[in-house]
């Protein structure tokens, strides 16, 4: 068992450490000055970059996490903090589970019919809103579960002291769980970070450098899938680029937030 | 003799009845200590004197709790303001760990919810509470880092002194030293003597010797009635009662 446990823990660190290393190997060539402040160029014409993409990406990413992650979060604390409403918030948890179970082509097609058939166009804010409902269900059930491993003791020690009982869940209880939440929200954000598929109802691409949030945006998913799908060599090597910018955009918040929301490790 | 009256007390968790018709005085200025078999209904006895039984979905209670004229349960009297006049501590010192010990000490003031509390306030009263619980010396070169660190005897004066900076007028005790070594365990007892000048102190231990060392008055509870009641000497040397006498003597509850 033990022997096991290894061996699957060790394969996974292998396969891991192989695709990572082999995004590196292909995308560290690509990674030039013009990669990060070119936009594309003509087919044929070498050169040329993904500026456009990263903007779109990060500006993507921040519309995102704009919506998903307060709005994650409250639902988190309404689930794990509001006894009185334990039957709404089974339902609330279900419907959670149930939306993050879900491919996320369908929050692109819920956004696609409730905001860019009424706005007439493929926009910023369209995708960054899709990859946000992406969020919210993953952020809620991570919040309220690191909520929940805030010992009770704790609270009843707050409440004893004769603090309200929001004064002790916004003061001692939050505070206490902030790492965790952090982590659970950055792992969600890697999760959108790299998501093409609510995209291609919402914010679509773009060939151009953009920041009009009403306007359809490029983004790095979009781009190296256009890129690989294409049959030239300039495109691919630009492509593998862009995939080694796209993780360390995902994995850059996680370490910040380890390395810097140190708080209290809630055992697990 | 201010201090709290129990009448006719019952408790429930859901449908468990837990405390039967307890009747009761917790003399002010005086430690009371509460004795019984596990399950008894002693924790619950405390949680009913602070209004922190009632946090347990379904908990309920009757009968009326009196705290220096206060009925505590009395309609339209608001649980927050009870637990800020009785001050509790629990079994295990359960600081706050993202804080330092100055915040663990203030936290009870600085977000109570009316009054904003300047920082010399705070500070002044900080800095009483922990010498109070003789902590002071220990910590003052230390107070804006966190409590890790502390040995569980001063973790669990920490914790007295944050709820000594409340300025309670009652303490309650749930077995403040089965979490601690015999040397802190005789460094609380000693502390609660010096507490009695000015706090009523209710204290739950399981542990005969020190109900015999500290405490002026001790209550028995044997399945959620109160079986006998009187000076400490009273109830070890002449207990009235046969399960008291069991009990004490350990040969049987
Ligand atoms: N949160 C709870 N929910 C339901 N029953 C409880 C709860 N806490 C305690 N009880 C029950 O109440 C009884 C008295 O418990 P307690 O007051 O903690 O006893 P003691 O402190 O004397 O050991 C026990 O039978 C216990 O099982
Ligand atoms: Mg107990």
């Amino acid at each position: 068992m033990v022997t096991l446990c290894i061996l699957a823990t060790g394969i996974l660190l292998a396969v891991l450490g192989l695709v990572v290393g082999y995004i590196a190997i292909q995308g560290l060539p690509g990674l030039s000055w013009s990669f990060f402040t070119g936009t594309p160029r003509p087919i044929g014409e070498a050169g040329g970059g993904m500026a456009h993409a990263i903007a779109g990406s990060f500006i993507l990413i921040g519309l995102a996490c704009l919506v998903g992650i307060p709005w994650g979060v409250l639902t988190g604390i309404f689930l794990a903090e509001m006894k009185r409403w334990r039957r709404l918030g089974t339902l609330v948890r279900f419907t959670a589970d149930v939306l993050s179970g879900m491919p996320s082509i369908t929050a692109g097609i819920f956004i696609y019919t409730s905001v860019v058939i009424s706005m007439q166009t493929f926009s910023a804010l369209a995708g960054g809103l899709a990859l946000g409902i992406v969020m919210i269900p993953l952020v809620a059930r991570n919040t309220e579960e690191i909520l929940r491993l805030v010992p009770a003791s704790m609270r009843e020690a707050a409440l004893a002291l004769g603090l309200p009982y929001w004064r002790v869940v916004v003061s001692i209880v939050l505070p206490t769980a902030a790492r965790g939440i952090g982590i659970g929200m950055t792992m969600a954000l890697a999760g959108i970070a790299g998501d093409p598929v609510p995209l291609f109802f919402t914010a679509l691409n773009n060939n151009y450098w953009s920041l009009d949030l009403r306007q359809p945006i490029a983004s790095l998913p979009m781009e190296i899938f256009r890129y690989t799908a294409a049959p030239f060599a300039e495109w691919h090597t630009l492509a593998w680029a862009g995939a080694l910018v796209l993780i360390a955009i995902s994995f850059t918040p996680m370490l910040l937030v380890r390395i810097f929301l140190p708080g209290y490790r809630i055992r697990r | 003799m201010a201090g709290i009256q129990v009448e006719a007390l019952h408790a429930w968790y859901g449908r468990d009845l837990i405390l039967k018709q307890v009747d009761l005085v917790f003399p002010g200025k005086a430690i009371t200590a509460v004795i019984g078999p596990s399950g008894c209904g002693k924790s619950t006895l405390l949680r009913c004197l602070n209004r922190m039984h009632e946090l347990v979905p379904g908990a309920r209670v009757a009968g009326r709790v009196v705290l220096n004229e206060t009925d505590i349960y009395h309609y339209g009297v608001n649980p927050v303001e009870i637990r800020r006049r009785v001050g509790m501590v629990f079994q295990n010192p359960n600081i706050f760990p993202t804080m330092t010990i100055f915040q663990n000490v203030g936290v009870g003031l600085a977000l109570a919810g009316r009054q904003r509390y300047r920082h010399r306030q705070l500070e002044t009263r900080v800095v009483k509470s922990l010498q109070q619980v003789g902590l002071w010396e220990e910590v003052k070169d230390r107070l804006h880092r966190t409590a890790t660190g502390l040995s569980a005897g001063q973790l669990q004066r920490l914790c007295i002194a944050r709820t000594l900076a409340v300025e309670p007028e009652v303490l309650l005790m749930d077995e403040p030293c089965s979490a601690l070594d015999p040397i802190a365990a005789i460094r609380i007892e000693e502390l609660m003597r010096e507490l009695k000048a000015s706090y009523t102190i209710i204290l739950v231990t399981h542990n005969m010797q020190q109900a015999a060392r500290v405490a002026d008055f001790t209550a028995f509870i044997s399945r959620g009635e109160l079986i006998e009641y009187g000076s400490t000497p009273e109830v070890f040397l002449r207990p009235r009662d046969l399960r008291t006498e069991r009990y004490i003597t350990g040969t049987g509850g």
